[in-house]
Protein backbone atom coordinates (compact mmCIF):
# COMPACT_ATOMS: atom_id res chain seq x y z
CA UNK A 1 0.00 0.00 0.00
CA UNK A 2 1.33 3.47 -0.85
CA UNK A 3 0.43 6.28 1.52
CA UNK A 4 0.20 9.95 0.52
CA UNK A 5 0.19 12.49 3.54
CA UNK A 6 -1.79 15.16 1.94
CA UNK A 7 -1.61 19.03 2.69
CA UNK A 8 -4.21 21.11 3.38
CA UNK A 9 -4.09 24.62 5.38
CA UNK A 10 -7.85 26.01 6.45
CA UNK A 11 -8.83 23.31 4.74
CA UNK A 12 -7.77 24.00 1.50
CA UNK A 13 -6.16 21.23 -0.10
CA UNK A 14 -3.23 21.86 -1.57
CA UNK A 15 -2.34 21.11 -5.11
CA UNK A 16 1.00 20.04 -5.08
CA UNK A 17 -1.01 17.12 -3.27
CA UNK A 18 -2.94 16.22 -5.84
CA UNK A 19 0.46 16.13 -8.10
CA UNK A 20 1.88 13.28 -5.32
CA UNK A 21 -1.30 11.46 -5.76
CA UNK A 22 -0.39 11.23 -9.45
CA UNK A 23 3.34 10.07 -8.34
CA UNK A 24 1.58 7.42 -6.44
CA UNK A 25 -0.42 6.67 -8.91
CA UNK A 26 2.57 5.83 -11.12
CA UNK A 27 4.15 3.84 -8.53
CA UNK A 28 1.26 1.67 -7.40
CA UNK A 29 1.27 -0.68 -10.06
CA UNK A 30 -1.70 -3.16 -8.96
CA UNK A 31 -1.09 -1.64 -5.25
CA UNK A 32 -3.90 0.54 -3.52
CA UNK A 33 -3.24 4.19 -2.73
CA UNK A 34 -4.51 5.60 0.52
CA UNK A 35 -4.27 9.17 1.30
CA UNK A 36 -4.19 10.66 4.95
CA UNK A 37 -5.28 14.27 5.84
CA UNK A 38 -4.31 15.65 9.12
CA UNK A 39 -6.17 18.62 10.74
CA UNK A 40 -8.53 19.92 12.83
CA UNK A 41 -11.60 20.04 10.52
CA UNK A 42 -10.60 18.41 7.09
CA UNK A 43 -13.64 16.50 5.91
CA UNK A 44 -13.95 18.55 2.77
CA UNK A 45 -10.88 17.82 1.44
CA UNK A 46 -11.18 14.18 2.22
CA UNK A 47 -14.01 14.15 0.35
CA UNK A 48 -11.78 16.20 -2.54
CA UNK A 49 -9.58 13.31 -2.53
CA UNK A 50 -12.03 10.70 -2.00
CA UNK A 51 -12.10 9.43 -6.08
CA UNK A 52 -8.54 9.38 -6.36
CA UNK A 53 -7.83 7.10 -3.66
CA UNK A 54 -9.25 3.51 -1.86
CA UNK A 55 -9.29 5.34 1.29
CA UNK A 56 -8.90 8.24 2.62
CA UNK A 57 -7.97 8.33 6.42
CA UNK A 58 -8.68 11.47 8.35
CA UNK A 59 -6.83 12.29 11.54
CA UNK A 60 -8.58 15.35 13.27
CA UNK A 61 -6.79 17.01 16.11
CA UNK A 62 -6.76 20.46 18.00
CA UNK A 63 -2.72 19.86 18.33
CA UNK A 64 -2.85 19.57 14.54
CA UNK A 65 -5.19 22.80 13.63
CA UNK A 66 -1.94 24.59 13.31
CA UNK A 67 0.91 23.27 11.69
CA UNK A 68 4.06 22.50 14.15
CA UNK A 69 7.22 19.52 12.83
CA UNK A 70 6.52 18.44 16.45
CA UNK A 71 2.80 17.60 16.55
CA UNK A 72 2.93 16.56 12.58
CA UNK A 73 5.87 13.99 13.23
CA UNK A 74 4.27 12.43 15.66
CA UNK A 75 0.92 12.06 14.28
CA UNK A 76 2.60 10.86 11.19
CA UNK A 77 4.77 8.21 12.67
CA UNK A 78 1.62 6.65 14.18
CA UNK A 79 -0.39 6.23 11.40
CA UNK A 80 2.06 5.23 9.07
CA UNK A 81 2.83 2.56 12.49
CA UNK A 82 -0.83 1.50 12.16
CA UNK A 83 -1.38 1.31 8.22
CA UNK A 84 2.00 0.12 7.70
CA UNK A 85 2.16 1.44 4.08
CA UNK A 86 5.09 0.19 1.58
CA UNK A 87 5.52 3.97 0.32
CA UNK A 88 4.99 7.23 1.85
CA UNK A 89 4.63 9.91 -0.42
CA UNK A 90 4.86 13.95 0.87
CA UNK A 91 4.46 16.87 -1.67
CA UNK A 92 7.77 18.84 -1.61
CA UNK A 93 6.91 21.76 -0.23
CA UNK A 94 8.34 23.52 2.49
CA UNK A 95 6.18 22.12 4.99
CA UNK A 96 6.79 18.74 3.84
CA UNK A 97 10.74 19.54 4.34
CA UNK A 98 10.05 20.90 7.75
CA UNK A 99 8.80 17.72 9.27
CA UNK A 100 9.36 14.37 7.18
CA UNK A 101 13.12 14.39 7.81
CA UNK A 102 11.83 13.91 11.66
CA UNK A 103 9.03 11.42 10.54
CA UNK A 104 11.09 9.54 8.47
CA UNK A 105 13.73 8.76 11.30
CA UNK A 106 11.08 7.92 13.75
CA UNK A 107 9.33 5.62 11.44
CA UNK A 108 12.35 4.12 10.63
CA UNK A 109 12.11 4.69 6.77
CA UNK A 110 14.43 5.71 4.03
CA UNK A 111 13.53 9.53 3.25
CA UNK A 112 14.32 10.21 -0.60
CA UNK A 113 14.17 13.87 -1.60
CA UNK A 114 13.48 16.30 -4.71
CA UNK A 115 11.99 13.56 -6.77
CA UNK A 116 11.27 13.80 -10.31
CA UNK A 117 10.63 10.55 -11.57
CA UNK A 118 9.74 7.24 -10.93
CA UNK A 119 11.01 4.51 -12.64
CA UNK A 120 9.56 0.98 -12.42
CA UNK A 121 6.66 0.19 -9.78
CA UNK A 122 6.42 -1.18 -6.33
CA UNK A 123 9.12 -2.52 -4.27
CA UNK A 124 12.17 -2.59 -7.39
CA UNK A 125 11.11 0.78 -8.18
CA UNK A 126 13.76 3.91 -8.49
CA UNK A 127 13.38 7.47 -8.30
CA UNK A 128 15.18 10.01 -10.23
CA UNK A 129 16.22 13.46 -8.34
CA UNK A 130 18.21 16.74 -9.25
CA UNK A 131 21.83 16.73 -7.54
CA UNK A 132 24.70 19.44 -7.93
CA UNK A 133 22.29 21.89 -8.71
CA UNK A 134 20.10 20.08 -11.56
CA UNK A 135 23.67 19.38 -13.45
CA UNK A 136 23.29 16.00 -13.24
CA UNK A 137 20.24 13.67 -12.30
CA UNK A 138 20.42 10.64 -10.00
CA UNK A 139 18.67 7.16 -9.82
CA UNK A 140 18.46 6.47 -6.52
CA UNK A 141 16.88 3.70 -4.77
CA UNK A 142 16.09 3.27 -1.17
CA UNK A 143 17.78 0.99 1.38
CA UNK A 144 16.82 -1.08 4.51
CA UNK A 145 13.29 -2.22 5.44
CA UNK A 146 11.41 0.30 6.86
CA UNK A 147 8.41 2.11 4.89
CA UNK A 148 10.16 4.14 1.90
CA UNK A 149 9.68 7.31 2.16
CA UNK A 150 9.38 9.90 -0.96
CA UNK A 151 8.97 13.36 -0.98
CA UNK A 152 7.53 14.39 -4.96
CA UNK A 153 9.17 17.76 -6.45
CA UNK A 154 6.59 20.28 -7.47
CA UNK A 155 5.46 20.29 -11.27
CA UNK A 156 7.09 16.61 -12.46
CA UNK A 157 3.74 14.89 -12.20
CA UNK A 158 0.32 16.89 -13.28
CA UNK A 159 -2.46 17.33 -11.22
CA UNK A 160 -4.60 17.09 -13.81
CA UNK A 161 -3.61 13.51 -15.26
CA UNK A 162 -4.89 11.72 -11.45
CA UNK A 163 -7.16 8.80 -12.68
CA UNK A 164 -10.27 9.01 -10.56
CA UNK A 165 -12.84 6.36 -9.95
CA UNK A 166 -15.55 5.32 -7.55
CA UNK A 167 -14.95 7.11 -4.37
CA UNK A 168 -12.90 5.48 -1.76
CA UNK A 169 -14.13 5.30 2.17
CA UNK A 170 -12.97 8.10 4.37
CA UNK A 171 -12.29 6.64 7.68
CA UNK A 172 -11.29 8.76 10.95
CA UNK A 173 -8.27 7.87 12.20
CA UNK A 174 -6.94 8.31 16.09
CA UNK A 175 -3.70 10.25 16.91
CA UNK A 176 -2.13 10.85 20.93
CA UNK A 177 -0.81 13.94 20.19
CA UNK A 178 1.03 15.35 23.52
CA UNK A 179 0.03 18.75 23.86
CA UNK A 180 2.72 20.14 26.01
CA UNK A 181 5.01 18.33 23.92
CA UNK A 182 5.08 20.43 21.12
CA UNK A 183 7.71 22.98 21.19
CA UNK A 184 7.51 25.14 18.62
CA UNK A 185 5.05 27.79 18.98
CA UNK A 186 3.74 29.13 15.49
CA UNK A 187 2.29 33.07 15.29
CA UNK A 188 -0.16 33.73 12.28
CA UNK A 189 1.91 33.85 8.59
CA UNK A 190 1.96 36.98 7.08
CA UNK A 191 3.35 38.68 3.60
CA UNK A 192 6.23 41.40 4.00
CA UNK A 193 5.13 44.27 2.70
CA UNK A 194 2.00 44.52 -0.03
CA UNK A 195 3.97 43.08 -3.76
CA UNK A 196 3.75 45.81 -6.03
CA UNK A 197 4.30 44.11 -8.73
CA UNK A 198 1.70 40.92 -9.58
CA UNK A 199 4.27 38.62 -12.25
CA UNK A 200 1.58 36.35 -12.35
CA UNK A 201 -0.11 38.33 -14.53
CA UNK A 202 2.84 39.42 -17.03
CA UNK A 203 2.54 38.35 -20.59
CA UNK A 204 6.40 38.32 -21.02
CA UNK A 205 9.26 38.12 -18.25
CA UNK A 206 12.81 38.71 -18.70
CA UNK A 207 14.56 37.02 -16.00
CA UNK A 208 18.00 37.65 -14.86
CA UNK A 209 20.84 35.21 -13.06
CA UNK A 210 24.04 35.14 -11.75
CA UNK A 211 24.99 35.68 -14.80
CA UNK A 212 24.49 39.31 -15.02
CA UNK A 213 27.25 39.77 -12.92
CA UNK A 214 26.49 43.25 -11.28
CA UNK A 215 23.64 45.21 -10.51
CA UNK A 216 24.76 48.09 -13.09
CA UNK A 217 24.35 45.57 -15.69
CA UNK A 218 20.85 44.95 -14.57
CA UNK A 219 20.77 47.59 -17.08
CA UNK A 220 21.18 45.42 -20.20
CA UNK A 221 18.08 43.74 -19.15
CA UNK A 222 15.89 46.02 -18.80
CA UNK A 223 16.63 47.32 -22.53
CA UNK A 224 15.24 44.33 -23.31
CA UNK A 225 12.25 44.10 -21.34
CA UNK A 226 11.28 47.66 -22.92
CA UNK A 227 12.18 46.78 -26.13
CA UNK A 228 9.23 43.39 -25.36
CA UNK A 229 7.07 45.18 -23.00
CA UNK A 230 7.85 42.57 -20.49
CA UNK A 231 8.58 42.47 -16.64
CA UNK A 232 11.96 42.47 -15.28
CA UNK A 233 12.31 39.59 -12.90
CA UNK A 234 15.16 37.40 -11.39
CA UNK A 235 16.36 34.33 -9.94
CA UNK A 236 17.08 34.05 -5.89
CA UNK A 237 20.63 34.82 -5.59
CA UNK A 238 19.92 38.68 -7.41
CA UNK A 239 17.10 39.55 -4.58
CA UNK A 240 19.81 38.31 -2.25
CA UNK A 241 22.11 40.84 -2.92
CA UNK A 242 19.44 43.31 -3.38
CA UNK A 243 20.15 43.82 -6.94
CA UNK A 244 16.57 44.06 -7.32
CA UNK A 245 13.49 43.68 -5.06
CA UNK A 246 11.95 40.67 -3.16
CA UNK A 247 8.78 40.66 -5.63
CA UNK A 248 10.72 40.12 -8.74
CA UNK A 249 11.79 36.69 -7.44
CA UNK A 250 10.65 33.71 -9.71
CA UNK A 251 11.02 30.22 -7.70
CA UNK A 252 10.03 28.43 -4.69
CA UNK A 253 10.43 30.89 -2.21
CA UNK A 254 9.05 34.11 -4.83
CA UNK A 255 6.26 34.06 -7.16
CA UNK A 256 5.31 31.12 -9.97
CA UNK A 257 4.56 32.13 -13.13
CA UNK A 258 3.22 31.07 -16.64
CA UNK A 259 3.53 34.13 -19.18
CA UNK A 260 3.77 33.51 -22.91
CA UNK A 261 7.10 34.18 -22.90
CA UNK A 262 10.06 33.89 -20.19
CA UNK A 263 13.44 34.70 -21.23
CA UNK A 264 16.54 33.95 -18.81
CA UNK A 265 19.40 35.72 -19.31
CA UNK A 266 21.83 33.75 -17.20
CA UNK A 267 20.07 32.01 -15.09
CA UNK A 268 21.28 28.40 -14.26
CA UNK A 269 18.36 26.54 -13.87
CA UNK A 270 18.45 26.07 -10.41
CA UNK A 271 15.47 23.34 -9.70
CA UNK A 272 13.83 26.54 -7.30
CA UNK A 273 13.67 28.11 -9.75
CA UNK A 274 12.22 26.03 -12.84
CA UNK A 275 9.28 25.42 -10.27
CA UNK A 276 8.45 29.11 -10.57
CA UNK A 277 8.48 29.35 -14.59
CA UNK A 278 8.75 26.57 -16.17
CA UNK A 279 4.91 26.58 -17.03
CA UNK A 280 5.39 29.49 -19.35
CA UNK A 281 4.33 28.81 -23.17
CA UNK A 282 7.70 29.34 -24.43
CA UNK A 283 10.91 29.87 -22.45
CA UNK A 284 14.62 31.43 -24.11
CA UNK A 285 17.75 30.31 -22.32
CA UNK A 286 20.68 32.10 -23.28
CA UNK A 287 23.58 31.35 -21.09
CA UNK A 288 27.51 30.98 -21.45
CA UNK A 289 27.23 27.18 -20.01
CA UNK A 290 26.05 24.80 -22.72
CA UNK A 291 25.08 22.55 -19.72
CA UNK A 292 23.11 24.71 -17.70
CA UNK A 293 19.76 22.60 -16.49
CA UNK A 294 17.78 25.91 -17.60
CA UNK A 295 18.49 24.64 -21.64
CA UNK A 296 16.43 21.60 -20.44
CA UNK A 297 13.32 23.48 -20.01
CA UNK A 298 14.09 25.98 -23.24
CA UNK A 299 11.90 25.89 -26.38
CA UNK A 300 14.94 27.94 -27.66
CA UNK A 301 18.22 28.31 -26.25
CA UNK A 302 21.60 30.29 -27.45
CA UNK A 303 25.01 29.25 -26.16
CA UNK A 304 26.84 32.23 -25.80
CA UNK A 305 28.20 35.70 -23.72
CA UNK A 306 24.46 37.87 -22.89
CA UNK A 307 26.35 41.11 -23.37
CA UNK A 308 26.67 40.19 -26.89
CA UNK A 309 23.45 38.77 -27.43
CA UNK A 310 20.85 40.84 -25.29
CA UNK A 311 22.37 44.20 -27.17
CA UNK A 312 22.00 42.55 -30.49
CA UNK A 313 18.51 41.20 -29.47
CA UNK A 314 17.13 45.03 -28.91
CA UNK A 315 18.96 46.18 -32.22
CA UNK A 316 17.18 43.42 -34.29
CA UNK A 317 13.52 44.03 -31.98
CA UNK A 318 14.05 47.90 -32.56
CA UNK A 319 14.47 47.32 -36.70
CA UNK B 1 25.61 31.27 24.00
CA UNK B 2 27.49 28.42 22.51
CA UNK B 3 26.21 27.91 18.86
CA UNK B 4 27.31 25.67 16.86
CA UNK B 5 27.43 25.93 12.37
CA UNK B 6 27.46 23.06 10.29
CA UNK B 7 29.20 23.62 7.07
CA UNK B 8 29.85 21.58 4.10
CA UNK B 9 32.09 21.27 0.97
CA UNK B 10 30.44 21.68 -2.14
CA UNK B 11 31.97 21.85 -6.01
CA UNK B 12 32.06 25.21 -7.27
CA UNK B 13 29.59 26.61 -9.24
CA UNK B 14 31.93 27.16 -12.79
CA UNK B 15 32.26 23.24 -11.68
CA UNK B 16 31.21 21.09 -14.96
CA UNK B 17 30.64 17.27 -13.84
CA UNK B 18 32.34 14.79 -14.42
CA UNK B 19 31.68 11.55 -13.54
CA UNK B 20 33.42 8.01 -11.92
CA UNK B 21 34.15 5.13 -14.51
CA UNK B 22 31.15 3.22 -12.78
CA UNK B 23 28.66 6.54 -12.88
CA UNK B 24 27.70 6.31 -9.62
CA UNK B 25 29.42 9.28 -8.52
CA UNK B 26 31.50 12.61 -9.74
CA UNK B 27 35.32 12.01 -10.18
CA UNK B 28 36.20 14.39 -7.47
CA UNK B 29 39.95 14.90 -8.52
CA UNK B 30 38.46 16.56 -11.00
CA UNK B 31 36.18 19.34 -8.83
CA UNK B 32 37.41 22.06 -7.34
CA UNK B 33 35.21 23.22 -4.31
CA UNK B 34 33.95 26.18 -1.86
CA UNK B 35 31.97 26.58 1.08
CA UNK B 36 28.53 25.43 0.45
CA UNK B 37 26.41 28.29 -0.44
CA UNK B 38 23.44 28.17 2.53
CA UNK B 39 26.41 27.34 5.28
CA UNK B 40 28.14 30.37 4.47
CA UNK B 41 25.03 32.51 5.59
CA UNK B 42 24.56 30.27 8.58
CA UNK B 43 28.06 31.18 9.87
CA UNK B 44 27.65 34.71 9.47
CA UNK B 45 24.09 34.17 11.10
CA UNK B 46 26.21 32.49 13.92
CA UNK B 47 28.90 34.98 14.50
CA UNK B 48 26.40 38.38 14.45
CA UNK B 49 24.75 36.38 17.09
CA UNK B 50 28.16 35.95 19.20
CA UNK B 51 28.76 39.12 18.69
CA UNK B 52 25.21 40.41 19.94
CA UNK B 53 25.34 37.61 22.77
CA UNK B 54 28.39 36.62 23.80
CA UNK B 55 29.69 33.33 23.49
CA UNK B 56 31.70 31.09 20.84
CA UNK B 57 30.92 29.55 17.29
CA UNK B 58 31.80 25.86 16.72
CA UNK B 59 31.55 25.21 13.19
CA UNK B 60 31.24 21.55 12.41
CA UNK B 61 31.83 19.49 9.36
CA UNK B 62 31.51 15.79 8.20
CA UNK B 63 34.02 15.17 5.30
CA UNK B 64 36.90 13.60 3.92
CA UNK B 65 40.52 15.70 4.80
CA UNK B 66 40.06 18.11 1.90
CA UNK B 67 36.93 19.80 3.69
CA UNK B 68 39.61 21.94 5.81
CA UNK B 69 39.75 24.37 3.12
CA UNK B 70 36.35 24.89 4.40
CA UNK B 71 37.02 24.56 7.72
CA UNK B 72 40.47 26.98 7.51
CA UNK B 73 38.20 29.79 5.86
CA UNK B 74 35.04 29.43 8.19
CA UNK B 75 37.73 30.06 11.18
CA UNK B 76 39.47 32.90 9.44
CA UNK B 77 35.78 34.72 8.88
CA UNK B 78 35.60 35.02 12.50
CA UNK B 79 34.77 30.90 13.87
CA UNK B 80 36.47 29.94 17.44
CA UNK B 81 37.18 26.75 17.11
CA UNK B 82 36.00 23.27 14.94
CA UNK B 83 35.65 20.13 14.78
CA UNK B 84 35.82 17.85 11.77
CA UNK B 85 34.19 14.15 11.66
CA UNK B 86 36.80 12.97 9.12
CA UNK B 87 36.55 9.71 6.74
CA UNK B 88 36.70 9.49 3.12
CA UNK B 89 33.49 7.83 2.89
CA UNK B 90 31.42 10.84 4.06
CA UNK B 91 32.10 12.32 0.68
CA UNK B 92 29.26 11.00 -0.57
CA UNK B 93 27.57 10.05 2.13
CA UNK B 94 23.75 10.67 2.28
CA UNK B 95 21.91 12.90 4.82
CA UNK B 96 20.96 9.49 7.31
CA UNK B 97 24.87 8.96 7.95
CA UNK B 98 25.91 12.61 7.51
CA UNK B 99 23.47 14.15 10.49
CA UNK B 100 24.20 10.64 12.52
CA UNK B 101 27.96 11.31 12.22
CA UNK B 102 27.31 15.09 12.98
CA UNK B 103 25.12 14.06 15.61
CA UNK B 104 27.83 12.13 17.91
CA UNK B 105 30.32 14.36 17.90
CA UNK B 106 28.18 17.24 18.74
CA UNK B 107 26.03 15.90 21.14
CA UNK B 108 28.45 16.14 24.33
CA UNK B 109 29.29 20.22 23.83
CA UNK B 110 25.57 20.67 24.30
CA UNK B 111 25.36 23.49 21.92
CA UNK B 112 22.38 26.24 22.91
CA UNK B 113 22.09 26.97 19.05
CA UNK B 114 23.32 24.99 15.72
CA UNK B 115 22.60 26.73 12.41
CA UNK B 116 22.92 24.60 8.88
CA UNK B 117 22.23 26.11 5.59
CA UNK B 118 19.11 24.80 4.31
CA UNK B 119 20.39 22.39 2.04
CA UNK B 120 23.60 21.67 0.02
CA UNK B 121 24.61 22.37 -3.62
CA UNK B 122 25.43 19.07 -4.31
CA UNK B 123 23.22 15.99 -3.41
CA UNK B 124 20.59 18.67 -2.00
CA UNK B 125 19.12 16.52 0.06
CA UNK B 126 17.43 19.40 2.62
CA UNK B 127 17.61 16.49 5.53
CA UNK B 128 20.18 17.14 7.28
CA UNK B 129 19.64 19.80 9.92
CA UNK B 130 16.26 18.58 10.77
CA UNK B 131 17.52 15.21 11.12
CA UNK B 132 20.01 16.65 13.15
CA UNK B 133 18.08 18.10 15.62
CA UNK B 134 15.71 14.73 15.82
CA UNK B 135 19.21 12.89 17.08
CA UNK B 136 20.29 15.72 19.24
CA UNK B 137 16.57 16.03 20.47
CA UNK B 138 16.32 19.55 20.17
CA UNK B 139 13.16 21.27 18.67
CA UNK B 140 13.80 22.79 14.83
CA UNK B 141 12.52 25.10 12.38
CA UNK B 142 13.56 25.38 8.93
CA UNK B 143 14.41 28.03 5.56
CA UNK B 144 14.68 30.93 8.38
CA UNK B 145 15.16 34.42 7.33
CA UNK B 146 15.13 36.25 10.53
CA UNK B 147 16.07 34.90 14.26
CA UNK B 148 15.82 36.81 17.59
CA UNK B 149 17.45 35.13 20.67
CA UNK B 150 15.72 36.22 24.33
CA UNK B 151 18.42 35.67 27.22
CA UNK B 152 17.90 33.58 30.55
CA UNK B 153 15.91 36.17 32.40
CA UNK B 154 17.68 34.57 35.80
CA UNK B 155 14.25 34.84 37.00
CA UNK B 156 13.11 31.27 36.43
CA UNK B 157 12.89 32.37 32.47
CA UNK B 158 14.90 29.96 30.38
CA UNK B 159 16.69 31.38 27.18
CA UNK B 160 14.26 31.11 23.94
CA UNK B 161 13.88 31.91 20.10
CA UNK B 162 11.82 33.68 17.94
CA UNK B 163 12.55 33.26 14.50
CA UNK B 164 10.84 34.44 10.99
CA UNK B 165 10.44 31.31 9.01
CA UNK B 166 9.61 31.74 5.01
CA UNK B 167 6.83 30.02 3.96
CA UNK B 168 6.11 29.74 -0.39
CA UNK B 169 4.69 32.52 -2.28
CA UNK B 170 5.93 35.39 -0.17
CA UNK B 171 4.80 33.82 3.14
CA UNK B 172 6.54 33.98 6.12
CA UNK B 173 5.59 33.36 9.57
CA UNK B 174 7.07 33.70 13.36
CA UNK B 175 7.84 31.20 15.21
CA UNK B 176 9.08 30.67 18.83
CA UNK B 177 10.71 27.68 20.52
CA UNK B 178 12.98 27.21 23.64
CA UNK B 179 16.60 26.94 23.10
CA UNK B 180 18.97 24.83 22.95
CA UNK B 181 17.06 24.58 19.44
CA UNK B 182 18.46 24.14 15.71
CA UNK B 183 17.61 26.28 12.73
CA UNK B 184 18.43 26.21 9.37
CA UNK B 185 19.06 29.08 7.18
CA UNK B 186 17.90 30.57 3.91
CA UNK B 187 20.00 31.95 1.55
CA UNK B 188 20.15 35.85 2.01
CA UNK B 189 19.35 36.44 5.68
CA UNK B 190 22.32 38.86 6.34
CA UNK B 191 25.38 40.18 4.14
CA UNK B 192 28.55 37.99 4.22
CA UNK B 193 31.34 38.91 5.70
CA UNK B 194 34.70 38.07 3.89
CA UNK B 195 38.13 36.71 5.53
CA UNK B 196 40.19 39.48 6.66
CA UNK B 197 44.22 38.92 6.48
CA UNK B 198 43.97 39.05 10.35
CA UNK B 199 41.71 36.27 10.47
CA UNK B 200 43.56 34.12 7.94
CA UNK B 201 46.60 34.79 10.39
CA UNK B 202 44.62 33.80 13.33
CA UNK B 203 42.66 30.83 11.53
CA UNK B 204 46.08 29.56 11.79
CA UNK B 205 46.16 28.98 15.49
CA UNK B 206 42.75 27.86 15.98
CA UNK B 207 41.55 24.22 17.20
CA UNK B 208 40.26 21.81 14.25
CA UNK B 209 39.43 18.52 16.52
CA UNK B 210 39.20 15.66 14.60
CA UNK B 211 36.79 13.01 14.87
CA UNK B 212 36.60 9.30 13.71
CA UNK B 213 33.07 8.28 12.20
CA UNK B 214 31.05 6.14 14.27
CA UNK B 215 30.88 2.33 12.88
CA UNK B 216 28.39 0.92 11.64
CA UNK B 217 26.10 3.53 10.39
CA UNK B 218 23.90 2.19 7.48
CA UNK B 219 23.07 4.33 4.00
CA UNK B 220 19.55 5.10 3.57
CA UNK B 221 20.01 5.45 0.00
CA UNK B 222 22.01 4.34 -2.57
CA UNK B 223 22.98 6.27 -6.30
CA UNK B 224 22.64 3.23 -9.04
CA UNK B 225 23.47 6.30 -11.37
CA UNK B 226 24.16 9.37 -12.35
CA UNK B 227 24.09 11.32 -15.36
CA UNK B 228 23.12 14.41 -17.15
CA UNK B 229 19.99 15.18 -17.10
CA UNK B 230 17.18 14.40 -19.96
CA UNK B 231 15.74 16.85 -21.55
CA UNK B 232 11.86 17.74 -21.22
CA UNK B 233 11.29 19.57 -24.37
CA UNK B 234 13.07 19.41 -27.60
CA UNK B 235 14.98 22.68 -27.42
CA UNK B 236 16.26 24.30 -30.50
CA UNK B 237 19.49 25.68 -29.71
CA UNK B 238 20.31 28.38 -32.42
CA UNK B 239 24.16 29.41 -33.50
CA UNK B 240 25.99 31.48 -35.32
CA UNK B 241 27.25 35.53 -33.80
CA UNK B 242 25.58 37.39 -31.56
CA UNK B 243 23.57 39.17 -34.57
CA UNK B 244 22.75 36.07 -36.47
CA UNK B 245 21.36 34.18 -33.21
CA UNK B 246 19.47 37.33 -32.56
CA UNK B 247 17.89 37.70 -35.94
CA UNK B 248 17.06 34.45 -35.86
CA UNK B 249 15.72 34.32 -32.60
CA UNK B 250 13.26 37.07 -32.93
CA UNK B 251 12.21 35.54 -36.41
CA UNK B 252 11.20 32.41 -34.59
CA UNK B 253 9.93 34.40 -31.45
CA UNK B 254 7.38 35.88 -33.93
CA UNK B 255 6.70 33.44 -36.52
CA UNK B 256 6.93 30.13 -34.44
CA UNK B 257 5.92 30.70 -31.20
CA UNK B 258 3.91 33.77 -31.99
CA UNK B 259 5.27 34.85 -28.77
CA UNK B 260 6.03 38.68 -29.94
Amino acid sequence: MILVVAEQRDGKLNRATLETVAAAQALAGSDPIKAVVLGQSVGAVAQELADTVSEVLTVEHATLAVYTPDAFATAVQQVVASAKPAYVLFPHTYQTRDFAPVAALRIGGALITDVTGINGTGQGATFTRPMFQGKLAAEVRHQGDGPRCVTIQIGAFRADAVKRGPAGAVTSVAVEVDASAIRQTPEAPFKEAKQAVDLGQAERIVAVGRGIKSQENIAVAEKLAKAIGAEIAASRPICDSGWLPMDRQIGSSGQTVAPKLYVALGISGAIQHLVGMKGARTIVAINKDADAPIFEVADYGIVGDLFEIVPALVTELER
Amino acid sequence: MKIAVCIKQVPTREWQPRLNDAKTWIREQDASYELNEPDAYALEEGLRLREKHNGEVVVCAAGPARVQQVIREALARGADRAIHVEDDSLASADASVTSAALAAAMSEERFDLVLTGLQSDDQGHAQVGVMLAERLQIPHSTIIMEVQVAPSTGSGQAASLRVKRELEGGWFQWIAMPLPALLTIQSGINQLRYATLKGIMAAKKKEIRKVALPAGLAAAQQIVTLALPTRSKQTQMITGSAPEAAKDLVRRLREEARAL
